[in-house]
């Protein structure tokens, strides 16, 4: 069953760009990624489908509910979190906290206490006075409090070191495991990699690629590095060519023994053939389209 | 009724430091009309012969050598004024805030419709009013207590209704308009309770001007007429009360279909 799905979703606003003829499916359980760099049209999706601002074309659902009628009923069982983490000031973390909680008609005293506890949150201090990585924390407490069905996370790990990174995936793989689906945005293409299942790339309001991620780095695409030569020979077809020192990178998609030929007369000192991450194809997808 | 505690919680202290600031000022001239009723004959005459100036605050329709004439006209300045403007500041902020402060996501990622978040704030802000008014009208009585002065109830009372219909009236044009703000407009909402202000001194001086009164709800609130007829001029009351009910129905209309700033 999908639980997330656009048909067509459109949206646009005066000259930014917005988001075209977007056709995302999400299905129950899943652990997905949301890829593409700033101004793609990700947090656009994401406030879309939350209600936040009106598509000005297509539709899509949430639970197989419309969102923009149902909305109410959507939001009860999504935990949200905001790229840019503000809340009240001149409240404290708790207040926050139980001003959430009660708008979600929920008990969630004890959830709350234990995720403070594994982020190391101070539910006392003021919202004021926290760091932009504590007003994370106070975020993720908020999506995850109600235990909701779904969760929609807008760059959740910008802003919190590396450990709290951890402990934060850590707490999403329980969810997810517990029957959850998390759908989450993100630039930094090694923590999709390294967590999500399925990913989708976004580019200029357009999507350009929906797949597993196993999928999406497992092409025949392959990331090659030749150490000893400094140009590459006209007779390679190589994509994403770069230079470093006395060493070629580029990517090759196509039969390997045609390249492993033409390789043989290269003075080379080292080779390097190699499944590529998924920076890489994020970035080949991103120059395909350029060219 | 989650919201609208929230927002009463946030905004006591600006309620409480308008409230005592104004009821200051109103304790401090009524505890003055002792003092200066003794001079009050050359004061009166002297603003007889002021001419426009006086006919500016109202001050040639009633005799301000006695304790109610003298009250509307600084109570109609000070409550005119300074509660004016808390309506207008509390009525322009209200929606405008979250987007401004970047808190609308949050608030709005609950399982909760945007006219119930409107109709929580709007009367929030119904009730600071509401609730100065209170405390000023009972800190007034005090004072008049205090200089052995006797209050003329139905003109006092009407007086004061009318300020507080004028600060319902200038709170819903604001709320009204703070709708289609993304950014604080304080500015915009002092200003518009400042020319609302003069609009009346100049319905006041000059007769070509005289269709501001449908404009402007210091118009009804002008102490000076309600103390001399012991009556609101109901026709007026009834177009704020329209006027304000209309800004309502807009802000929701926007409000509920506005694409949030991020």
């Amino acid at each position: 069953m999908s639980i997330i799905e656009t048909k067509n979703l459109t949206k646009t606003y005066g000259k930014a760009r917005g988001i075209t003829n977007l056709n995302l499916s999400v299905e129950e359980g899943d652990f997905f990624g949301f890829i593409g760099p700033n101004g793609a049209g990700k947090s656009t999706t994401i406030r879309t489908l939350l209600g936040f601002i009106r598509p000005t074309d297509g539709s899509a659902t949430i639970f197989q509910q419309d969102i923009q009628s149902h909305r109410d009923s959507i939001l009860s069982d999504i935990g949200y979190m905001p790229s840019e983490a503000m809340f009240y000031h001149g409240m404290q973390v708790q207040d926050i906290l139980s001003l959430s909680a009660k708008l979600h008609k929920k008990d969630c005293r004890q959830e709350a206490k234990e995720l403070c506890h594994r982020l190391d949150l101070d539910v006392h201090k003021k919202i004021e006075e926290l760091s932009l990585g504590n007003r994370k924390k106070v975020a993720i407490v908020c999506a995850l409090q109600h235990r909701p069905k779904l969760y929609i996370l807008d760059e959740p790990t910008s802003g919190l070191d590396p450990l709290m990174q951890k402990e934060f995936f850590r707490l999403l793989q329980e969810r997810n495991e517990a029957g959850a689906t998390i759908f989450l945005s993100s630039h930094v293409l090694s923590e999709i990699q390294k967590n999500c299942r399925h990913a989708a790339i976004i580019k200029e309001g357009k999507l350009i690629a929906c797949d597993s991620v196993s999928n999406l780095t497992n092409t025949r695409t392959r990331k090659v590095s030749l150490h000893g030569i400094t140009t590459l020979p006209d007779t390679i077809q190589g994509t994403s060519v770069q230079k470093d020192g006395d060493t070629i990178n580029f990517l090759y998609s196509g039969d390997i023994k045609p390249l492993l030929e033409q390789l043989l007369p290269l003075p080379l000192q080292d080779v390097l053939i190699t499944e590529p991450d998924l920076e890489e194809v994020f970035l080949h997808y991103y120059k395909e389209e350029r060219s | 009724m989650i919201i609208l505690k929230k927002e009463l919680r946030q905004n006591w202290k600006a309620f409480l430091i308008w409230t005592a600031v104004i009821a200051f000022m109103l304790v401090i001239c009524v505890l003055m009309f002792p003092e200066m009723s003794k001079e009050m004959d050359s004061v009166t005459d002297m603003f007889a012969n002021m001419g426009s100036f006086s006919a500016a605050f109202g001050m040639d329709q009633v005799n301000f050598g006695e304790i109610m004439g003298f009250y509307g006209v600084e109570c109609g300045n000070m409550l005119g004024i300074g509660g004016g403007f808390f309506a207008a500041y509390l009525g322009i902020s209200i929606l405008s805030k979250e987007e401004k402060e970047h808190t609308a996501e949050f608030l709005f990622s609950h399982p909760i419709s945007r006219s119930r978040v409107l109709a929580e704030k709007l009367g929030s802000v119904f009730l600071q009013i509401l609730a100065m008014n209170v405390i000023i009208v009972g800190i007034s009585i005090l004072s008049f207590q205090i200089i052995h002065e006797d209050i003329a109830v139905k003109e006092f009372l009407l007086l004061h209704l009318a300020y507080l219909i004028l600060q319902f009236e200038i709170a819903c044009i604001c709320f009204g308009i703070s709708a289609f703000l993304r950014q604080n407009g304080i500015g915009i909402g002092l200003g518009l309770a400042a020319i609302l202000y003069f609009a009346n001194i100049i319905c006041n001086l000059s007769e070509q001007a005289e269709f501001l009164k449908y404009i402007t709800p210091f118009a009804y609130g002008e102490a000076t007429d309600i103390i001399s007829n012991a009556s609101l001029e109901l026709p007026l009351v009834g177009l704020g009360v329209v006027v304000s009910i209309v800004f309502v129905i807009l802000g929701f209309g926007k409000y509920t279909k506005k694409d949030l700033a991020a």
